[in-house]
């Protein structure tokens, strides 16, 4: 199976309201998009809130059921009820990397026990040495070791390296593929480059693919492989990450890429976007349109 | 740990005070071990003395010396109460905790039959219970029937904090560092129940000895056996205060009064200290 | 009586501000505010830059007159020249501090959710906040409410809704609104757009900066992301383990900073177009409790000597406007991988 993940025309709708009154909200619509075994990627995926992405990344994780489509990975559907074992042999392939480090690891408890737990479900071992060796080892490649994290609680860390050690944790069952829900939205401007670089060196050094998900273009542009862009629910654009940002075709990636905030004009910016790029990406949320190919190997949707 | 005994002493005045009144009143009823005389032999002693040197809180019309007959009363509640007191936690914690972090038809389930129990009246099953089993009904029976009603009210509670730790994201967190159900339970979500546990912990001993008293003092139990309740219910069946045998009840009220003041106060300032939010502000978060 | 522009309106000397816990047989001094100097003109925005745990949402408590137990103001004094009279914040009464909140010295504060009360709505919440320092009865209050809204571009009938009805970017300008209705002098924003979406950030930013330079007032403007005090801020201030730094104009902090550390934000910041390895820096913000001898950057600066580990660096001008507290501040330029733009000082 050379296909590593495969996520084909997955919608998601929720209906919220009770028994009078009936909404439907639909996450996500039509989302496609595959990932391969033999070159390691990441594929970022960048959206605003509401624009879906952290539902598809769910879905991806099996934290939740899409409403239509098929997810499936290393050829195997996962887009349905599974048993607990091969709940688990799923999550020794794909392992997620949550937004907020101090949110997800228990304020109370020491963080060593989450990869304490991690070595000894996912690589079967019992020996206090054996799980040593496999936390350490996990931690090296992120640049800690298990003597400095041995017995800390999350608030003794600082944000960047907890987020550290979360991808550490993830990294112990070795899995081909990372999901990275926003990884340094909530970790400080100054530590957060430590985490990309991080994650560039997954791939480049161990050949782990990781879906990188953010708002953020800049870094989206430093390290992604592909990107798509999600607007509402609907993948907008979709390519190559220097393709795509360089000259963003849909009016939407068009606003997203003028909103940035540059340092060039430090003391002079310039803070007023054009309105009527605003309007025009507005008025196109809820059309549905076509994905269609360009020649330069980007989809954009048109209507 | 001394650090933390003696600043909540120092600070915390309801902590200091319900430390005394419950230290007493244990003490008084560890005395019941080293005890020379038996609690359970009547006549023993010269009835209805007053307090003296030589019976200090003086005897009852039954002949028994009340210093060493209280001390035996208190020593069987107290430990009534706190068997039905772990033996309820156990069941609330269990069921609490599972309901809400499993959910699905097993929340359903449990709930039911957990509505079932704060439905049905306690009382007239107690004295049910003593009717069929007579004598049979020894003390550690009637704590597990006890046991076995006094957790309702508190699995909701649990349950109610289960549900809100189901969500955050350390949860998810530990499922995918593959840790099992009862993992994730009982080491990560148990420290934030513990505040609940605590202080239902007290109320239960005091709902529970509270009840074994009005059983008692109603003849519904082992009136042989010593308890504040039989010794309560001696009392009163010997008419102690028209006869002038007026230290008979004033005395155990006095000590049940001290108890009863005594749990509550310890209980309601115990729980700033385990509340995890104070727990991360003295870690230093 | 009225300030001229670039008065000063705050003025902080030696401002220390410690948390002392003491309970439970624990024992803990947390110099958040260590010995920070520093002073605010009229109609400017000064941005405050540092990493959480760096001691500036303690530092802007005590700016807010927010300070509370464990906080405490060991010595040191933040006075303020409102139009009404001086005002030390970091030692008035109660009474005095009521006097002044709302009308003269407001915030915006990161989050609005826990702002706007979820169960009230907008228009009462306005009325909680603004209608007794205006001192209006309803119908002007309500005029005066929705003229101001109006140029946030908000309608009338957000008053009548409640907040979880608005959108994120609807209730941050909502929050905006609220903090300069009554037009203060002072507006403290801590991190007001850190939550937002890129696009509507960009469009808040340009609302504060809009409303700040229609109503004169000052804005401190606090914010870990560079990118945002590059174009918002007049002056920026860098704070790292509680003192301040650097302080400078915004475009001398960006292409000719004179303090490594604010040379590794700068540098270490991602842009679209270039994918040239970004540096990271080593190490973790010291902890506030037990801070390191001297200057407090020294663990981690590329630049440390043995001065640096013994002596605590003093606050030098190095420039018009600029000042830097290190002792190797001439050698900071090659740190900088930005080429300077003509008119920028070297």
């Amino acid at each position: 199976m050379t296909t590593l993940l495969d996520v084909r025309d997955v919608s998601k709708r929720f209906t919220m309201g009770g028994l009078l009154s009936h909404k439907v909200v639909e996450a996500v619509s039509d989302a496609n998009l595959s990932l391969n075994v033999g070159t390691p990627e990441i594929f970022t995926i960048i959206g605003e809130s509401g624009s879906g992405k952290t539902t598809l990344a769910r879905m991806i994780l099996g934290l939740e059921l899409p409403t239509s489509g098929e997810i499936s990975f290393r050829g195997k559907t996962v887009s349905h009820r599974v048993s607990r074992q091969e709940r688990l042999d799923f999550m020794a392939n794909v392992q997620p990397v949550f937004q907020n480090p101090f949110e997800a690891f228990n304020p109370l408890k020491r963080i060593d026990r989450y990869l304490e737990a991690t070595a000894a479900r996912f690589l079967k071992l019992k020996q206090r040495d054996d799980l040593d060796a496999a936390m350490d080892g996990a931690l090296q490649k992120v640049g800690l070791s298990l003597a400095e994290v041995r017995g800390r609680y999350p608030h003794e860390m600082s944000g960047g390296q907890l987020q550290r050690a979360a991808i550490a944790r993830a990294l112990i069952p070795n899995p081909p593929l990372l999901v990275a829900d926003e990884p340094v939205s909530m970790v400080d401007a100054s530590l957060r480059m430590s985490i990309v670089n991080l994650l560039k060196s997954l791939r480049d050094d161990l050949g782990v693919s990781v879906i990188y998900i953010t708002h953020d273009l800049a870094t989206a542009y430093y390290i992604s492989n592909r990107l798509i862009i999600m607007q509402r629910g609907r993948i907008v654009e979709m390519g190559d990450a220097r393709t795509v940002l360089d000259n963003p075709e849909h009016p939407y990636s068009r606003l997203l890429k003028a909103s940035v905030l540059s340092t060039e004009d430090a003391g002079d910016g310039k803070l007023g976007t054009d309105p009527g790029m605003v309007k025009l990406a507005g008025e196109l949320v809820g059309k549905a349109g076509r994905l269609v190919d360009r020649p330069d190997g980007r989809m954009v949707r048109v209507y | 740990m001394f650090a933390v005994l003696r600043d909540l002493i120092r600070y915390n005045i309801e902590f200091a005070i319900g430390l005394i009144l419950v230290a007493i009143v244990v003490i008084f009823a560890a005395l019941s071990y080293v005890s020379p005389v038996d609690p359970t032999l009547i006549y023993v002693a010269v009835p209805d003395q007053p307090p003296s040197a030589q019976y200090w809180f003086g005897t009852n019309s039954r002949g028994q010396d009340l210093f060493w007959q209280l001390s035996a009363a208190f020593r069987n509640s107290l430990i009534f109460g706190i068997t039905v007191a772990v033996l309820s936690r156990i069941i609330s914690i269990a069921v609490g905790l599972a309901s809400g972090y499993i959910g699905g038809w097993v929340d359903r389930v449990l709930m039911f039959i957990n509505d079932i129990f704060v439905a049905v009246p306690i009382f007239p099953i107690l004295v049910l219970f003593y009717f069929v089993l007579r004598n049979n009904l020894d003390s550690f029976t009637l704590a597990l029937i006890m046991a076995c009603f006094g957790w309702p009210f508190d699995a909701r509670l649990i349950r109610s904090v289960a549900l809100g730790l189901k969500h955050r994201e350390f949860t998810r967190h530990a499922v995918f560092a593959g840790m099992s159900t009862r993992k994730v339970l009982l080491e990560e979500h148990l420290p934030y129940v513990m505040p609940i546990v605590f202080s239902t912990f007290m109320n239960n001993m005091l709902w529970s000895i509270g009840l074994e008293v009005t059983l008692a003092v109603l003849g519904f139990t082992n009136l042989n056996n010593p308890t504040i309740g039989t010794v309560l219910y001696w009392a009163n069946s010997h008419s102690a205060m028209v006869v002038g045998v007026w230290w008979w009840l004033a005395i155990p009220v006095v000590l049940i009064v001290m108890t009863f003041l005594g749990l509550f106060l310890l209980a309601i300032s115990m729980n700033e200290y385990i509340d995890p939010r104070s727990r991360l502000r003295r870690m230093g978060a | 009586m009225t300030l001229e522009n670039n008065a000063e309106i705050l003025k902080v000397e030696n401002l220390r501000a410690y948390y002392q816990m003491n309970y439970f047989g624990v024992s803990r001094e947390v110099r958040a505010v260590d010995d920070i100097t520093v002073t605010m003109r009229k109609n400017e925005v000064y941005g405050i830059a540092g990493e959480s745990s760096s001691g500036k949402t303690s530092f802007i408590k005590v700016l807010a007159a927010a300070i509370r137990p464990p906080l405490k103001v060991v010595s040191g004094t933040a006075k303020y020249s409102f139009s009404t009279g001086p005002i030390d914040v970091a030692h008035a009464s109660p009474a005095e501090i009521e006097a002044v909140r709302w009308k003269h010295l407001s915030y915006i504060m990161q989050g609005s959710m826990s702002v706007l009360n979820p169960v009230r709505r907008i228009g009462r919440t306005f009325q909680d906040f603004a209608q007794r320092p205006l001192g209006l009865k309803d119908k002007a209050f309500e005029d005066r409410v929705v003229a101001h809204l109006a140029r946030l571009k908000l309608p009338p009938d957000v008053l009548r809704a409640y907040p979880h009805e608005l959108s994120g970017g609807m209730r941050q300008r909502v929050t905006i609104g609220l903090a300069t209705v009554c037009h203060p002098e002072f507006i403290i924003a801590d991190e007001p757009t850190t939550a937002l979406d890129v696009v509507v950030q960009k469009e808040v930013l340009g609302l504060i900066r809009d409303i700040q330079k229609e109503m004169g007032a000052s804005v401190v403007f606090v914010t870990h992301d560079m990118s945002v005090h590059a174009n918002v801020a007049d002056r920026v201030g860098i704070i790292y383990a509680g003192r301040l730094v650097e302080e400078g104009p915004t475009r001398e902090m960006f292409f000719a900073p004179k303090h490594p550390y604010t040379a590794h934000l700068v540098a270490s910041l991602p842009r679209i177009g270039d994918t040239q390895q970004r540096p990271a820096l080593e190490g973790r913000p010291p902890n506030l409790a037990d801070p390191p001898q001297g200057c407090r950057f020294h663990p981690r600066c590329p630049l440390a000597v043995d001065i640096c580990k013994k002596e605590v660096p003093p606050m030098e001008v190095v420039g018009p406007d600029h000042r830097t507290a290190c002792w190797r501040w001439k050698d900071v330029e090659p740190l900088v991988n930005v080429a300077k733009p003509a008119g920028v000082m070297a």
